[in-house]
């Protein structure tokens, strides 16, 4: 049953995600591609979603992905929500569950060893499970039909290169909005696209 | 808030508070924490500058996001376990609402050449942002042996290998502990 699946597996990837921001996303794709649920570029033209409405990522993620679901199997708006619903509820839940348990023995928790240490495991940890994330992104902007020499004779993967490259400057060094540099990317895309006629 | 401050009216002002919260922060996770500041101790004041700083470190140290990690500890320090569902619905509820919309407008427009041509842009951008987020973490992240063993096996894993990431977790989290107490009782021998 799709929406058992949903609620359970979302509720494994907010039990097993530490650290705000993006440290859900490796999970995510694992599960994801896992399952056969969604291909990879829709999960990382998803992030430019959630980049540009409000709210946090992991709650974004699960309702979209619950939607997607939902609609696939029954294809109907309202399995879709019920999709929603239960991927939500599932990364929702471990975190409401434990933080109702850690704010009953605040002091205990905050002198454990086992949790300073278990942390000291867990902060580097994310930070090698997001540069896979950032890695498996690489690969999907880059070789999204896999590494063949055929790539580089294409003109997507330049365009594609050039724009990362202007986009990194633009947000490292000028520190320009999420937002903008997602409005810069869609219209480069835009006017590459139609102009040199790529496939799609 | 209301001259009567009655529990019930406590969780409705928690729900509301919450929800403005959750709609009107972009991007998530520590974006959130100035926004949640201000509404609940300088405008509420349900809590204090200390609270804020122990639902932070609170949030680092249990899974999920720090959101749901911040409205629950809010919502319980104010009223209790009804308090703390009223405010965890409140901050997901926008983000529910808009994004159902939004992937029944995107599964509607995903077809059209331009929205492809669109994403095809977007994708290039979304991993510069994504690089950026993953350097913003890098700095923060203590640095030390132990440190770099567990992100270069976690990496390697994930990565390169079909080792489920959730196993890599656990095992980085038991590297950690072990490490931390072998370290300790080498500290208490001295």
């Amino acid at each position: 049953m799709i929406f058992f699946e949903l609620f359970y597996t979302f509720f494994l990837i907010g039990a097993f995600t530490f650290g705000g921001g993006y440290a859900m996303l490796p999970l995510i794709q694992a599960e994801v591609e896992r399952k056969g649920w969604l291909p990879s570029e829709q999960i990382v033209n998803f992030i430019a979603v959630s980049e540009s409405t409000p709210g946090p990522f992991a709650i974004n993620i699960a309702t979209y992905v619950g939607n997607q679901m939902g609609m696939k199997e029954f294809g109907s708006v309202f399995a879709g929500i019920i999709g929603a619903v239960c991927a939500t509820l599932g990364v929702v839940l471990p975190s409401f569950i434990v933080i109702l348990i850690v704010a009953k023995c605040y002091e205990a928790f905050k002198s454990s060893t086992a949790v300073k240490g278990a942390m000291s495991g867990l902060k580097p940890a994310a930070i090698g499970l997001i540069g896979a994330a950032v890695y498996k992104i690489g690969v999907t902007v880059f070789f999204p039909n896999g590494f063949t020499a055929a790539v580089f004779t294409g003109a997507p993967f330049y365009i594609s290169l050039a724009l990362f490259a202007v986009m990194a400057f633009l947000t490292f060094k000028i520190k320009l909005h999420p937002i903008i540099i997602i409005c810069i990317s869609a219209v480069v895309g835009i006017a590459a696209g139609f102009l040199l006629d790529l496939p799609v | 808030m209301s001259s009567k401050d009655t529990r019930a009216s406590r969780i409705w002002q928690l729900f509301l508070t919450f929800m403005k919260i959750g709609g009107f922060t972009f991007g998530g996770g520590y974006a959130m924490i100035p926004l949640i500041q201000k509404e609940t101790v300088e405008v509420k004041k349900w809590i204090t500058d200390d609270d804020i700083l122990e639902i932070i470190a609170i949030a680092e140290s249990t899974p999920g996001p720090i959101a749901i990690n911040s409205a629950t500890f809010v919502g319980y320090r104010t009223a209790g376990v009804l308090g703390s569902m009223a405010a965890t619905l409140g901050v997901v509820l926008p983000s529910f609402v808009i994004i159902t919309l939004i992937s029944f407008v995107l599964t509607q427009f995903q077809e059209l050449k331009a929205v492809q041509y669109a994403f095809f842009g977007i994708r290039a951008g979304v991993l510069a942002l994504i690089v950026k987020a993953f350097w913003t973490m890098y700095k923060k992240c203590p640095k030390g042996i132990v440190s770099y063993i567990v992100w270069v096996f976690a990496f390697i894993c994930s990565a390169f290998t079909g080792i489920n990431v959730m196993v890599v977790i656990v095992c980085s989290a038991l590297f950690g502990l072990v490490t931390t107490l072998v370290n300790k009782r080498r500290l208490d021998k001295k």
